[in-house]
């Protein structure tokens, strides 16, 4: 059955557009046919973090409004056969983005994929509650500082309130996906650790994404981090966020890059 | 990890940079228009309407920006006219 997957921050600048390209092109490596959508609506960028910005022609609200027909507007990843996109439109007001629209969308996507994951924009305005209205769950981007878990928090609550799930008086599963995070720092107790952040939130952990370089040299090219560098330590966590997403019982730890001697020593050295 | 990898890795700026240029003169010139391909879709169906059957859901429009080029492609199925007879055509 198809899951609607809604990834979202409140804060911006965590890391949602990276990791909803990065966990759609992960389950979809795993054989899921897999959309992601873009609902930031003016100010759209999982196209380009996905590399398929010069083929866009059609966008979500082309389709809400009837321009364009959903087989018309999907993009078809080069990549991976089985991962589609949905862009935003960039020009258009986001007031034409309507409840009823993105409802007929998403139950039209339900017949298609295995997973609709929705990128939604940074904030708590029309384009944020929309994104989660019709998901079924909800990855949390948080990074250990302080900002970014008071906006998670804001964000929990409004999956508790404001989405057709809670309305409907069911819950609505909810997991942290901590990005940007640096073990050594945190060891150093100069970094909110892992338990401290979920202490403060208490919601299950789908993952932790390292610090890397990897993620800006894949945006850098517009390929998702699993796919340019599917052996990096980012790309590990993702994938192994993804297999969790899927339902598998994994422990989760925080993959770290392969160091050469040097590296090792430096490592070794900084952590100290 | 080979030369190649290593040289590429290397270079991934450069390719983000050529990326948001062609992308961003394409957004910067297309401003106030961005319903530019809707109308263009609009105005080729309507002249190929007018000599065949066209089956609206059967459009597929696509796009690649390029830096000197761009190139829009239509493509319109247009059902085959009823068989002709095999006795006429032998």
């Amino acid at each position: 059955m198809a899951k609607v997957l809604v990834v979202t921050s409140g804060k911006g600048g965590v890391g949602k557009t990276t990791s909803t390209a990065a966990l759609g092109a992960a389950l979809a490596q795993n054989g899921s046919n897999v959309v992601v959508i873009d609902f930031d609506v003016g100010l759209r960028n999982l196209d380009l973090v996905m590399g398929a910005e010069r083929r866009v022609v059609y966008d979500l609200i082309n389709v809400v409004q009837g321009d364009a027909k959903l087989a018309q507007a999907l993009i078809r990843d080069k990549r991976l056969e089985n991962l589609s996109l949905l862009p935003a439109s960039q020009t258009r007001d986001k007031d034409a983005l309507t409840e009823d629209g993105v409802a007929r969308v998403i139950e039209e996507l339900r017949e298609k994929f295995d997973w609709i994951i929705c990128d939604s924009p940074a904030g708590i305005e029309r384009g944020a509650t929309l994104a989660m209205r019709h998901a079924d769950m909800a990855v949390v981007v948080t990074n250990p500082e302080v900002s970014s878990v008071r906006d998670s928090d804001r964000i929990i609550g409004l999956l508790d309130s404001k989405t057709a799930r809670a309305e409907s008086g069911e819950r609505m599963p909810k997991h942290l996906l901590l990005t940007r995070y640096d073990q050594g720092r945190a060891e150093r107790g100069e970094m909110l650790k892992v338990d401290d952040v979920l202490e403060i939130l208490s919601i299950p952990l789908l993952g932790i994404i390292p610090e890397s370089e990897e993620v800006l040299r894949a945006s850098n090219v517009g390929s998702p981090v699993t796919i340019n560098s599917p052996t990096s330590a980012p790309a590990r966590a993702y994938a192994e966020a993804a297999r969790r997403l899927a339902g598998e019982d994994i422990a989760v730890t925080v993959p770290s890059e392969k160091k050469g001697f040097f590296g090792k020593l430096f490592g070794r050295r900084a952590a100290a | 990890m080979n030369l190649l990898s290593i040289f590429n890795k290397r270079t991934s700026a450069p390719v983000a940079r050529d990326r948001l240029q062609i992308l961003l003169a394409h957004e910067r010139s297309y401003s106030g228009q961005s319903d530019l391909v809707t109308a263009l879709r609009e105005e080729i169906l309507a002249v190929i309407a007018k000599h065949v059957n066209v089956d609206r859901d059967k459009v597929l429009v696509k796009m690649d920006r390029g830096d000197a080029v761009s190139t829009l492609e239509v493509d319109i199925e247009i059902p085959t006219p009823t068989k002709p007879k095999l006795a006429a055509s032998a």
